[in-house]
């Protein structure tokens, strides 16, 4: 036959990448239609048929966030509260992880199981206490008292000792021990090098976690030099006239540094989801 | 585990006073010991101190009155808490119940070996979950707005269908929540499900096609039950997020998130009465019931969902 390597269309592969490709077209169409709406005038938004090709307001409307908004002390809020988060998650789980993987101690079972259990309590159930707690020890407003409550990962110490008890080899451990190593100094130069690969999968997990965190923030932050991204994009909504292309830059902006980083690491994020939601 | 016995072994090195299983023993407990301290000041401290408070009358500010099992009955006589329990299972059903065949869906187009661009698909799907519920839920708003002319309405309009008011209707409001929550949502389950017919090993098809299974009967019998925990995993995380949708609500409403009741969640029903309200003993009630809610949903979604493959083989 001719035809050796040409592909038949059939009735299968049409339904197949007609599946997919509209399952891709909207994906991204809220964000093509964040870009057209954040470079038109309000108005455009009332038109018929409706704006679907960027217009030439890109700079306008953005002036007209940061009128509105401080959206690069926001983002910077923001980026300070994540990497703080980040960098906490980070050691207090690998030096966790790496006591549950290479420590034979009374109690570790129980501790660990605890570890987990605290994964089922509702973030929700105690926010007034969490309120009241930085309240009284003056940390509204501040970014402290918008980080503080991201430092608890449990998921952080339970993927850091799959981890190591995976990777770190406990020859390389007792040699190092009878170089008279102590204990944090195999932490630093054994575990350390070894887990950054993991390290990378993590620290995804919990930057975006706290990079969109809402409910937290909108509690603690009232004044607006202390807003982090998300709660001052929230603001822009609550008046009763709405600019909608000034609303849609604000978005839009907030979300490029994001699209940016995904289309760079995207195997990174992708595979951080399933080695922390799956084993 | 592993390394017990080797540790044993390793006493010969004794510096200081205490044996080496001694120290790493100290070493290990100093190793956990920073979650165990942010957890009961930042965890167990607040949970406990709710449980108190749901039993009490505070506003912050004057003394805190004993109210016995007063908070509760208030909640539960609320007809505003009832509204916002039915709008949270209702949002929450209409978002995270069509992810689950639409994801399983989309994972098993995605593995399909003769499938082109397989990378692009995966990388565009996955997309709408790196954007925050605040992005997500202001472009849905601006979409979704009651004027005739909003995107959503002129789709309608296509069709021949009377604009909808999506911020004011009972249903508007929840359909466009539901919205945002399936389109970010989706795609993060798409993966967690491809990852699971990734790890099928490809002789349990081959075998099943040499003993004449057909391709359905595949799907059945291999495929269904081996993606279970991932689909009981997804089915519990998407229960427990339901239930604690706040971000989205509050801010597709805007201004009016507050005064309205049509999309009202149980944890905006505990916010109001906590921070506008300062009605702590209640808001903490209905912290300590949607903790209950919570647990006893996501333990039956849990077991119904892990009954899927189980069902399945018994009628083999």
């Amino acid at each position: 036959m001719s035809a050796v390597g040409r592909k038949k269309i059939t009735g299968g592969s049409v339904f197949v990448y007609g599946f997919l490709s509209l399952a891709a077209f909207f994906a991204i169409f809220p964000f093509y239609w964040m870009l057209v709406m954040a470079t038109k005038p309000s108005a455009a938004y009332n038109s018929i048929p409706p704006a679907l090709v960027p217009g030439g307001l890109l700079v306008e409307n953005f002036q007209k966030v940061m009128d509105k908004i401080p959206f690069f002390q926001a983002m910077l809020n923001t980026l300070i509260i994540c990497l703080a988060a980040t960098l906490v998650v980070l050691f207090i789980s690998s030096l966790a992880g790496y006591a549950f993987a290479k420590f034979s101690f009374p109690g570790k079972n129980v501790f660990f199981v605890a570890i987990l259990l605290t994964m089922v309590i509702p973030p929700q159930l105690g926010l007034i206490p969490q309120y009241l707690l930085v309240a009284k020890a003056d940390l509204l407003d501040t970014l402290s008292g918008a980080m503080i409550l991201f430092f608890l990962n449990p998921l952080g110490i339970f993927l850091m000792r799959q981890y190591i008890s995976q990777s770190v080899p406990d020859e390389l451990m007792e040699a190092a021990k009878l170089d008279g190593c102590s204990n944090f100094k195999i932490y630093r130069s054994i575990i350390l090098p070894i887990v950054l690969p993991a390290f990378a999968t993590l620290g995804i997990i919990v930057f975006t976690a706290v990079w969109g965190e809402f409910l937290w923030q909108f509690t603690v932050l009232r004044n607006p030099d202390s807003y982090t991204i998300q709660v001052a994009l929230a603001t822009l909504t609550a008046t009763s006239n709405i600019d909608f292309g000034m609303v849609m830059s604000g978005v839009f902006w907030s979300t490029v540094p994001l699209i940016i980083v995904f289309l760079l690491f995207n195997r990174l994020f992708i595979s951080s989801i399933t080695e922390g939601s799956v084993k | 585990m592993i390394s017990t016995d080797k540790q044993k072994q390793q006493n010969v090195p004794k510096k200081s006073g205490l044996s080496e299983k001694t120290k790493d023993r100290l070493s290990a407990y100093l190793y956990i010991s920073p979650f165990f301290l942010i957890f009961s000041l930042v965890g167990l401290y607040p949970a406990v101190f709710s449980l108190y408070l749901s039993f009490h009358r505070w506003d912050g500010l004057t003394p805190m009155t004993s109210a016995g099992l007063n908070n509760f009955k208030i909640v539960l006589e609320d007809p505003l808490f009832w509204k916002a329990l039915s709008n949270t299972l209702i949002i929450g059903i209409m978002g995270t119940a069509p992810q689950l065949v639409v994801g399983i869906l989309l994972a098993f187009l995605l593995n399909l070996s003769v499938l082109k661009m397989k990378h692009f698909f995966r990388v565009t799907i996955f997309m709408p979950y790196i954007t925050s519920l605040v992005a997500v839920a202001l472009v849905f708003s601006v979409f979704f707005s009651n004027n005739e002319t909003a995107l959503a309405n002129y789709i309608l309009s296509l069709f021949g269908m009377e604009p909808i008011n999506w911020k004011t209707s009972e249903w508007g409001t929840k359909v466009a929540i539901s919205l945002m929550v399936f389109w970010r949502w989706v795609g993060y389950n798409t993966i967690i499900y491809l990852a699971g017919l990734q790890s099928i090993p490809k002789d349990l098809y081959e075998a099943a096609t040499i003993d004449g299974a057909s391709r359905p009967q595949q799907l059945r019998f291999i495929t269904l039950p081996l993606l279970k925990p991932f689909i009981t995993l997804t089915v519990f995380f998407s229960t427990v997020g339901a239930l604690q949708l706040f971000a989205e609500p509050t801010v597709f409403l805007g201004n009016a998130a507050f005064s309205r009741d049509e999309a009202m969640t149980i944890v905006m029903y505990l916010y109001r009465d906590a921070f506008q309200l300062q009605s702590y003993g209640t808001a903490s009630a209905t912290a300590v019931i949607l903790l209950i809610i919570i647990v006893t949903l996501a333990a039956i979604n849990t077991f119904l969902s892990s009954g899927i493959g189980r069902q399945r083989r018994v009628r083999k």
